[in-house]
């Protein structure tokens, strides 16, 4: 008698790799009782971070996407000189570290910088900086989701469109937007989600003024050194926020089926 | 005004093609034949006013899109197309395709429907368009290239990657609609040709290489892939 053969091997050497992505979270979400968790939930500094978070977040989300709609159908659609080192340059902030990009905005935006002059020293250590830090580490999620997606549309699409009278800028509104969509969606969240996480570029720029400055990622760092239970109800708070984008993104395609046209 | 339907001279080089597609008839419905890569295609983005590129001139039914000091954009042309492989708009269900260059308007919505009907497609109506089968979605493309009453029809390869009874179904829902149009059917099957047009061009390497009544072509092809084509000795 002959059995399916069990692929035992290869399961042997993926899972040390599977329990170390999913044992962190699990011991998380195990690590807080109810009772440490709730009292946490009532801490003034939680509010506030969350607070600075919300209205930080929003604001790089909205200048991300607005600004970087454009960018990135400029870059798909190519055919001028740079679009090679401008497609570099959205990809360097994914690989560059958290730290070396802060170091680089305090050159750019502090007093001797190009732009101090300009803005005097009131950008570092504002919640302005919180905005430029979190811009600068989450634009590349978005712009290389959109970049992508802009390639995908098909020219035969935008043809197709203006010869049925619409113009130009009006086929990418009414065709070349909708197309793209999903994807659109799917690289905002992501982005949203690094901003939210982002720590290290704020650190240095922004700094960690409660308040002011100081994010739900860095009101973890300050809690850590008073309150521990704090520091792990934030954690559970930011990585609630992260499982819930990525669930987001990965259930587009099953959103994107009940759209009139995609049904297959 | 001249007599003829079609007066097109456009030449210029794309890519590693060097294009000199001319030709001109006073017939109405023009076929394209020729191989993979000749610029078939080209032909029609050209006309529809995609192709920059090249330089001439473009008149069709009376009208001048393209001269030396004109360059009409595809918006103001009104040209039907129906590229190759359809063209449909994904976001939007069957009638909000068709009905996408009716304009607003309380006439708009009858426009569309009219044109599906008109296709054989009035039961497509709120199908999505990604549940179509080959044939109906041709038939949706058309209806859409139709509602917005164009000035012209361009058809690229409308026939092709089609089971053999829906080919049979749409040759004829296609004869019926290109009747009374100025329109150009690009094809790969010597049984569309007679079907879909009364002037026939023959296409190879950027060039029109033959032209003249379908029947005067057909019988007396003068290159190598027209003999092949239409299965006659040069």
């Amino acid at each position: 008698m002959r059995t399916r053969p069990r692929p035992i091997g290869s399961w042997l050497l993926a899972s040390p790799l599977l329990v170390a992505l999913a044992l962190p979270i699990v011991a998380l979400a195990l690590a807080s009782g109810p009772d440490e968790l709730l009292s946490a939930l009532g801490h003034p500094r939680l509010a506030e971070a969350v607070a600075l978070s919300a209205r930080t977040t929003a604001l790089s989300l909205l200048v991300i996407v607005g600004c970087g709609t454009p960018l990135a159908w400029r870059v798909a659609r190519g055919g001028w000189r740079g679009v090679a080192l401008v497609e570099t340059l959205v990809a360097l902030p994914v690989v560059l570290p958290p730290a070396v990009i802060g170091i680089a905005l305090l050159d750019a935006f502090g007093r001797q910088g190009p732009l101090g002059g300009v803005l005097g020293d009131s950008l570092a250590f504002s919640p302005a900086a919180v905005v430029v830090a979190q811009i600068v580490v989450a634009s590349p999620f978005y712009l290389q989701s959109a970049i992508a997606a802009f390639r995908d549309v098909d020219d035969d699409l935008l043809l197709v469109a203006r010869s049925l009278g619409a113009t130009a800028r009006s086929a990418v509104w009414r065709v070349a937007l909708p197309s793209a969509l999903p994807a659109l969606i799917g690289g905002a969240t992501l982005a949203w989600a690094r901003a939210l996480g982002e720590f290290g570029a704020t650190l240095l720029f922004a700094g960690n003024l409660p308040g002011r400055t100081q994010t739900l990622p860095l009101a973890i760092y300050a809690a850590l050194e008073e309150d521990v239970s704090l520091a792990r109800a934030l954690a559970l708070i930011l990585a609630g926020f992260a499982v819930g984008a990525v669930l987001f993104v990965r259930l587009l395609p099953d959103l994107r089926r009940i759209w009139p046209g995609r049904a297959s | 005004m001249s007599a003829n339907q079609w007066d097109v001279t456009l030449r210029g080089r794309l890519g590693s093609l060097e294009l000199d597609l001319s030709f001109a008839t006073s017939a109405a419905r023009v076929v394209v034949v020729g191989p993979n890569g000749a610029g078939k295609s080209t032909l029609l983005r050209a006309l529809v006013g995609a192709e920059l590129g090249l330089t001439g001139q473009v008149c069709v039914g009376g009208q001048t899109w393209q001269d030396a000091t004109l360059y009409t954009p595809p918006e103001r042309r009104r040209i039907g197309f129906v590229p190759q492989g359809c063209g449909l708009f994904m976001h939007l269900n069957v009638l909000g395709n068709v009905g996408f260059g009716c304009g607003g308007g309380a006439g708009a919505h009858q426009r569309a429907m009219d044109a599906l009907i008109a296709v054989g497609g009035a039961h497509l109506g709120t199908r999505g368009v990604g549940e179509l089968s080959g044939g109906e979605r041709q038939r949706v493309a058309l209806a859409r290239a139709l509602a917005a009453e164009p000035s012209a029809v361009l058809l690229d390869e409308p026939l092709a990657a089609l089971d053999p009874v829906a080919r049979i179904e749409l040759r004829a829902v296609l004869h019926a609609q290109l009747r009374d149009r100025i329109a150009i059917t690009v094809t790969h099957d010597d049984r569309d040709v007679a079907a879909l047009g009364d002037w026939l061009l023959v296409v190879e390497d950027g060039r029109v290489v033959q032209q003249g009544p379908v029947n005067q072509v057909r019988a007396g092809p003068e290159t190598p892939f027209g003999a092949a084509f239409f299965g006659v000795t040069p």
